[in-house]
């Protein structure tokens, strides 16, 4: 262990306690318990002869937070008593330092986020750098955990339960002036000299400081839970975060407990409370799910799938052909990251069309005060609505997002592709079509590559790459550069039928759906998807991408099957249905209706007529087994899709289905979800299932193997 | 009677200060006490919870933490059968006895099987007091009915008795030795269930509140903790009831008057059908209870009047009762009860009482049931009264009778 708190002592008394860590970060483990432990016990003995104190980082952050990949590690029984101990180790060390009765100032000079920032909590002052390295807050919930270092009851006594709340129950991160707005940090400095000087200076100005829930006869800003307000509030938030959770997240109802209990018990109490929910989320699987979302994020995001040795590259000017929805929302994404883009369609009109939802969308910026109207006109300017193809010439980087037909696509790109820069790459936005058979009249099938964008563009954070078979290294690299470019997160998949995120769509649609021909009640179907998290039901997810998408899609799978000679389209409920309600004029939300009614201004409504079709009041199925038919044909299909190599990592699988089609976040993801079940469990529960429900269920090679070994989905 | 109501067992919390911060009970929210040790009971006997027929609690404070019919929300999270049904009630501090009196009535009446009596009470979250009321909080109720605290009616008593502080002091010390000694010997392990977190780690296993050591001498230095209350115009108002007294001398202290603490009971009470449906055998019978009331203002004789009325009912003498537990609120009600009775000091509270160990208002009946069954098995005697003063006057006993 080389890591120090270094401790210097100035001509003022004024100790600067700046911690530096073996690790790149400093991190609540056990060196920071011993560093930690030390420094007190030093200031305690040398009390006399200091004037306060700064605490402050020899790093870019100030202080990390926990160590998420010790705390996935987490098994029941002595591993949590052990954290239990740990916990409260690092609580009485924060406390003597409070209660040291001098003054303790947090100098923020970066991040401080969860533990780092419960550390600034227990100090008197805190004063942040101004700068874009710094961000404060308690994220824990998105990890599935609460703050546990006194962050929950320290910040419910400073800010009083109304401000609190929120911070805690979204895992708020705050950059610097939003700090300062919302009293998280006190003052702000200039640079790192301003800093240090401004935090001597409160030390002089306040030598007696101590934190105001020490104080006798403190009051909590706002009240206590006695205060009729503050009790119908804590109330209030209980339906609202089930609302928002569907029960899913056990942390989120413990941080609000613990708020609860901190408006009701004493300062000391409450912290022990916190503790013990603290340590009782360490093995939740919400918890063991979401920390792992986290860290395939970083995986994902730090090029987990992006070919190594590659260049970092960046797009200049990228060409769009086709300008409605995909198209737009793709100029959209390009301009708004600085990208020059020609917005390409068959007429003027339609191109305008498509550069008209851009300024569309700028504008509500520019009303919402998220960006000024200088900034939104250049935005715009980047953009070049045309028909015609030579404003394409010198495109790094051609985005055909033309209709799902193979011979169109062919033919544009036999048209467009020699307008592309020299190397430039050539990206297919598709959902159904090979990118291999795409490529065939491509002159440099090495630079033609899958980049499936979801929609609405603007708003859905994934991209799913998918690589032909003769795209090249560089190429991926270069698809991989751009999508981080428009701040997407992109996945990796290979170039298969359906390739990834539509293959396990579409099954979402199709359970539903076979659940409607068994004559259960269309509302259950819905109620019950909604509950295992999914955004929407089966039903009303068909009706936003359309039946005519999925009858489309289907009808495309079945052409490619025999232009192909490959048996991939299967006959299936979500066809027949999709179809079934075309014959019915009820081709979608934005064709008339679908499954719904869509009243203008009004809810949407179930179409009765759906309740004549199938509908058998005497079909009762047990609520599990719809809500696992839901949610595990997904898994089943994505256990499929990583056997055959559609994906090469179980993070892309995870987090694709997540970002992409909306899976459950607390689940961690589609594999992620199977090794929190425990693998075995739930191979028998999918045999069950397949017992009871159909082959579809039939437990996938792959997961049979990792059962017998007892291996989980890494 | 046409059913026989028995008791298949009795278990408690063990007990803690009753002050926030200071008590180890206090970071524990009344439900997860309550709800803790129902479960401890249902886990113990592997008991079908569909098979209770009603829970009853008793609880003084049923306000904010422990407000809103808690026992019910308690099944609800415990997790119990959604067919049982709860309530609480309140007769003061006997409101835990009283919920075993009703249990025992709910099955003797033939109307009910089985049903959970006891009580609960965290006064660290909410404090005595919290619930007001017209008694001392109406002026004109409080003039018509002489009002005063209880602790003035305590030192009431003594002044009328004539017992001094150190006859006092003695009772209370031997409380202690003998509540110290009881829980060295493992005495009260049996039913005594610790209190867990959510993680299964135990917060608190044994009663903490007993203090080994306690001497007269060491109580002499405590101050009476009613003179204020008396000099403020209580000590008037009782003597203008009881003219006989020419000064009440405010002889109890925090170290002769029952503990101020957090705990909880439950006592499985049910028909002999009930305990072979539920695979138990009977630990004993309920034989009578009584509830009686005494003048208000003196308001803490009832004890001995609610005794002889449970031993008329029983048809027995107090002769026939081999052991007592008295609640020991303040050292002057024991003292009182056993000039009344005459009950021999070695069978009364043999193993300490409330001065030691504290005394939950709600819980504390259904604690000295469990007190003293546990008691009569172990000396293998038979029979067994529990008794408690209750505010306003009223007094309540219980008779058990093993089988």
């Amino acid at each position: 262990m080389t890591g120090t708190f270094n401790y210097e002592k100035d001509a003022d008394n004024i100790v600067t306690v700046t911690m530096d860590m073996s690790g790149p970060v400093n991190a609540m483990n056990e060196e920071y318990v011993k560093l930690m432990g030390e420094t007190v016990d030093r200031l305690e003995a040398e009390k006399d002869s200091v004037a306060g104190v700064v605490l402050t980082s020899a790093k870019g952050t100030f202080f990390a937070g926990g160590d998420i990949k010790s705390m996935l590690t987490i098994q029941p029984g002595d591993d949590v008593k052990n954290m239990y101990d740990m916990n409260l180790v690092i609580k009485g060390q924060l406390r003597r330092l409070e209660k040291l009765g001098k003054p303790v100032v947090a100098a923020i000079n970066g991040a401080a986020l969860g533990g780092g920032y419960e550390i600034c909590l227990a100090c008197h002052h805190r004063v942040a750098l101004d700068s874009k390295a710094v961000q404060v807050g308690l994220p824990e919930v998105s990890l599935g955990l609460l703050p546990g270092g006194g962050g929950v009851v320290r910040l419910v006594n400073k800010l009083g339960a109304e401000r609190a709340i929120m911070p805690l129950l979204e895992g708020t991160r705050f950059n610097a002036q939003k700090a300062l707005q919302n009293n998280l940090v006190e003052e702000l400095a200039t640079d790192a000299d301003d800093m240090i000087a401004k935090a001597k200076a409160w030390i002089k100005a306040n030598p007696e400081a101590c934190n105001p829930w020490d104080v006798k006869g403190y009051k909590i800003p706002g009240g206590n839970i006695t205060r009729p307000n503050i009790s119908q509030m804590i109330q209030g938030a209980s339906p609202m975060l089930f609302q928002k959770t569907r029960g899913l997240i056990p942390a989120a109802v413990k941080i609000l407990d613990v708020v609860s209990s901190a408006l009701r018990v004493d300062f000391d109490t409450a912290q022990i409370m916190e503790t013990r929910a603290f340590v009782s989320l360490l093995t939740e699987p919400t918890a063991k799910n979401l920390m792992t979302f986290f860290l395939q994020m970083n995986q994902v995001n730090g090029g987990g799938s992006r070919p190594k040795g590659i260049e970092k590259s960046k797009v200049k000017k990228v060409g769009v052909l086709g300008a409605g929805m995909m198209g737009q929302g793709i100029a959209y994404v390009s301009a708004m990251a600085g990208i020059e883009v020609v917005l390409k369609d068959i007429s003027q009109e339609a191109a305008d069309k498509g550069k008209a939802y851009t300024e569309n969308l700028l504008n509500k910026r520019v009303e919402k005060g998220r960006m000024d109207a200088d900034k939104a006109a250049g935005v715009l300017s980047l953009i070049t609505a045309t028909a015609d193809a030579d404003a394409l010439q010198g495109c790094d980087l051609i985005i055909e997002a033309v209709f799902e037909n193979v011979d169109l696509k062919h033919n544009i790109t036999k048209e467009l592709e020699p307008k592309l820069a020299e190397n430039g790459v050539w990206g297919s936005n598709t959902s159904t079509l090979p990118i291999t058979l795409l490529a065939e009249p491509s002159i440099k099938p090495e630079n033609f590559i899958g980049i499936h964008f979801f929609s609405p563009v603007d708003k859905m954070p994934l991209v799913e790459i998918i690589v032909g078979e003769k795209t090249s290294d560089e190429t991926l690299a270069r698809a991989f550069d751009y999508s981080q470019q428009i701040r997407k997160t992109p996945i990796v998949v290979n170039d298969s039928r359906g390739f990834f995120t539509s293959r396990v769509f579409a099954t979402y649609i199709d359970e539903g759906a076979l659940l409607i021909e068994e004559g259960v009640d269309p509302v259950v179907i819905e109620n019950l998807g909604k509950a295992v998290g999914m955004p929407v039901g089966p039903l009303a997810v068909q009706d936003e991408v359309s039946q005519q998408l999925t009858v489309k899609a289907n009808e495309t799978n079945m052409e490619l099957d025999k232009r192909l000679g490959h048996e991939f389209a299967k006959d299936n409920a979500g066809y027949r249905l999709a179809k079934k309600m075309m014959d019915n004029d009820r081709a979608g939300r934005f064709h008339g209706g679908g499954y719904y009614d869509y009243p203008q201004g009004g809810e949407k409504t179930l179409w009765p007529e759906i309740y004549n079709w199938f509908y058998n009041k005497d079909v009762s199925l047990p609520v599990q087994d719809v809500k696992d038919r839901l949610l595990f044909r997904q898994i089943v299909e994505s256990l499929r899709c990583y056997e055959e190599g559609v994906m090469n990592t179980v993070a892309d699988a995870n987090i694709g289905s997540i970002m992409g089609i909306g899976f459950p976040p607390h689940t961690g993801g589609v594999l992620q979800y199977i090794n929190s079940y425990g693998v075995k469990a739930f191979a028998n529960r999918l045999a069950e299932l397949a017992e009871k429900y159909g082959e579809r269920f039939a437990v996938p090679q792959v997961l049979a193997d990792k059962a017998e070994k007892g291996e989980l989905f890494m | 009677m046409s059913n026989t109501a028995y008791i298949y067992d009795a278990v408690r919390t063990p007990r803690s200060r009753g002050k926030m911060g200071a008590g180890a009970l206090s970071e524990v929210k009344p439900i997860d006490l309550l709800a803790g040790l129902l479960n401890g009971l249902r886990d113990r006997h592997s008991l079908d919870t569909s098979l209770v027929d009603d829970v009853v609690m008793g609880c003084v404070m049923p306000v904010g933490e422990q407000g809103g019919c808690m026992p019910k929300t308690a099944l609800a999270k415990a997790g119990w059968d959604e067919s049982v049904p709860a309530f609480q009630l309140d007769r003061f501090c006997a409101s835990g006895l009283e919920a075993v009196n009703l249990g025992a009535m709910k099955i003797a009446s033939g109307w009910e099987e089985l049903v959970v009596s006891g009580g609960v009470e965290s006064m660290s979250r909410v404090p005595m007091g919290s619930n007001g009321g017209a008694w001392g909080e109406d002026p004109q109720t409080a003039f018509d009915t002489g009002f005063i605290p209880q602790g003035v009616s305590a030192d009431l008593i003594a002044a009328i008795e004539g017992f001094s502080r150190t006859q006092l002091d003695e009772f209370a010390v031997r409380s202690q030795e003998r509540a110290a000694a009881a829980r060295e010997a493992g005495f009260f392990d049996k039913s005594v269930l610790p209190v867990k977190d959510l993680n299964g780690f135990t917060i608190l296993a044994k009663d903490d509140f007993i203090k080994p050591g306690t001497t007269v001498e060491s109580l002499s230095a405590l101050k009476p903790s009613f003179q204020m209350h008396g000099s403020l115009g209580f000590d008037d108002v009782a003597i203008s009831k009881y003219p006989q007294v020419s000064k009440i001398e405010h002889v109890h202290h925090a170290g002769n008057s029952s503990g101020v603490v957090d705990g909880a009971s439950a006592v499985l009470i049910g028909s002999k059908a009930a305990g072979e449906k539920i695979g138990l055998k009977p630990r004993a019978r309920i034989v009578a209870t009584a509830v009686t009331s005494t003048e208000s203002t003196i308001m803490l004789t009832g004890p001995g009047p609610a005794t002889f009325k449970a031993l008329q009912k029983a048809g027995m003498t107090i002769d026939d009762i081999d052991l007592v537990e008295i609640n020991e609120a303040f050292a002057s009600v024991a003292l009182r009860f056993q000039k009344d009775t005459q009950f021999p000091w070695e069978k009364i509270n043999v193993n300490g009482g409330a001065i030691a160990m504290g005394h939950p208002l709600g819980a504390t009946g259904g604690m000295l049931i469990g007190t003293v069954l546990d008691e009569l098995e172990r000396r293998d005697l038979k029979t067994g009264l529990v008794t408690l003063c209750v505010g306003g006057g009223m007094g309540i006993a219980t008779i058990i009778e093993r089988v």
